[in-house]
């Protein structure tokens, strides 16, 4: 296996690093900051943020995509899926990009249709 | 010996799927890639249906930051979230202590190889501590709470500034000459659960003999905060309650929802399952380093094996850590 094979770029070759060890450090150091700023919304829980997008606050929204670009980071550098063939990665990746997204869609939306239910049914569930 | 060295990596590990080599990856690599797409699935079924419960008892679910604010060495003071972002650290760090192994496996770095896995495997075993403290705050619980008929869970407060009050701040006793059933009382070897600290009829003594006490019940509000009733509307409502829970079960969840607590042990137990067989396994990779077995194999390929799973185990809870903690 040739140690050359690792492509040492991230960020689309924004920030390039000189050898694979480097490489890790700096992805590091980015999943440090990114749970940082997780943490810190967390703790401060700004009021502006509590706006609603499509059912869910905007704070929420903001730690379910930055969670997916830490799991890109993990994925994509601590497994070496950036060196990986295309065929590969699409095995990999593509199963799980349309059947979770689907299966969260169909969950979701039966929880809120049973929540509507019993909010709005005569049974009360407060005695 | 001379004969396995003689094959190249290439040679003896790439699955060859006719010439083009459509994968260019190892079978045991490619297996461990597939295990994990299996994995994904049943944790992202896991994570699914924690949400399916929380949407169906959106306007009643527990929140999180009320309910981890523990710290180690930090009593009474109230530390949401550090001690799972500090969990969340030390994870990401021993995934990056095993890619520094597979990178060290790569230079056929023997000892930098072996170093770096008790690293990762410290990490782990850390980690894996770290969670059963959390387990025992959440299960020991903190302060208490009553059960209604319905089975809402009421807490108590202090009005003045809406801080927690614990049951044993005042519950009146009431004497009383019921006590834990042992096995040898009975008629018949029947024993039970350890009594909670008091009876409903205590906490409803003390709880009228309060009037600087409030309940807060489950239901949030606009602000997303939980209601808190009035003094009145407290001392109708602790009429309904039948029950004293201190602490969670899978039954009963002084923080409010049973199904939370469920969850939390289902999905985070399954995790904290995971961490300790990758730390089993971790060590029997490093036993291997240390006797040699990989460097008269030529290639350190099962580093690189054990790694994706450990990085899997990493990114997991990375989402457990989202759902459970911040959304």
């Amino acid at each position: 296996m040739s140690i050359e094979s690792h492509k040492l770029e991230i960020f689309r070759g924004l920030i390039k690093f000189k050898s694979n060890e480097q490489k890790i450090w700096g992805v590091l150091i980015f999943l440090s900051i990114v749970t940082i700023v997780e943490v810190a919304l967390g703790i401060s829980k700004p009021d502006f943020l509590s706006a609603y997008f499509m059912r869910m606050k905007l704070l929420n929204w903001i730690f379910i995509i930055l969670t997916l670009v830490k799991a890109y980071y993990i994925t994509w550098d601590f497994m070496h899926m950036r060196d990986e063939r295309g065929n590969l990665k699409n095995s990999i990746v593509l199963p799980l990009v349309i059947l979770i997204p689907y299966l969260a869609f169909i969950l979701f939306l039966e929880a809120d249709y049973i929540f509507d239910v019993m909010f709005e049914g005569f049974v009360s569930w407060n005695f | 010996m001379a004969v396995s060295v003689s094959k190249s990596y290439e040679e003896t590990n790439v699955w060859e799927g006719g010439s083009q080599k459509p994968l260019n990856a190892g079978y045991g690599k490619l297996m461990m890639w597939f295990f994990i797409v299996s994995d994904a699935l049943t944790f992202s079924g896991f994570l699914v249906s924690y949400g399916f419960s929380r949407f169906k008892f959106i306007d009643s679910w527990p929140i999180a930051d009320e309910v981890f604010t523990h710290f180690p060495f930090l009593h009474g003071v109230d530390a949401p979230m550090y001690y799972v972002a500090l969990m969340t650290f030390i994870l990401i760090f021993s995934s990056v202590t095993m890619v520094l192994a597979v990178d060290a496996g790569h230079h056929m770095n023997k000892s930098r190889t072996a170093f770096y896995m008790f690293l990762t495997i410290i990490g782990g075993a850390v980690f894996v501590g770290s969670q059963a403290w959390e387990w025992k705050n959440f299960i020991k619980g903190e302060y208490g709470a009553v059960e209604t008929r319905g089975g809402q869970i009421l807490q108590f407060l202090n009005v003045e500034n809406e801080k927690r009050v614990s049951l044993s701040d005042f519950a009146i006793s009431i004497p009383s000459s019921r006590s834990t059933q042992q096995k040898n009382d009975g008629i018949w070897y029947e024993t039970e659960k350890s009594l909670p600290k008091f009876s409903i009829e205590e906490v409803k003594k003390g709880f009228k003999a309060n009037s600087n006490i409030v309940i807060r019940t489950q239901k949030i509000d606009d602000k997303g905060d939980k209601t808190i009733l009035t003094r009145d509307e407290s001392l109708r409502k602790i009429e309904s309650a039948v029950l004293v829970v201190e602490g969670a079960n899978l039954v009963r969840n002084e923080y409010g929802n049973p199904l939370f607590a469920d969850f939390f042990f289902f999905i985070t137990g399954f995790h904290g399952f995971h961490v300790f067989s990758g730390v089993v396994i971790n060590v029997i990779i490093f036993f291997n380093i240390i006797l040699g077995t990989y460097e008269r194999r030529g290639h350190y390929d099962m580093v690189e094996k054990v790694g994706l799973y450990w990085h899997f185990v990493d990114l997991v809870w990375v989402f457990v850590f989202t759902f459970f903690y911040l959304v």
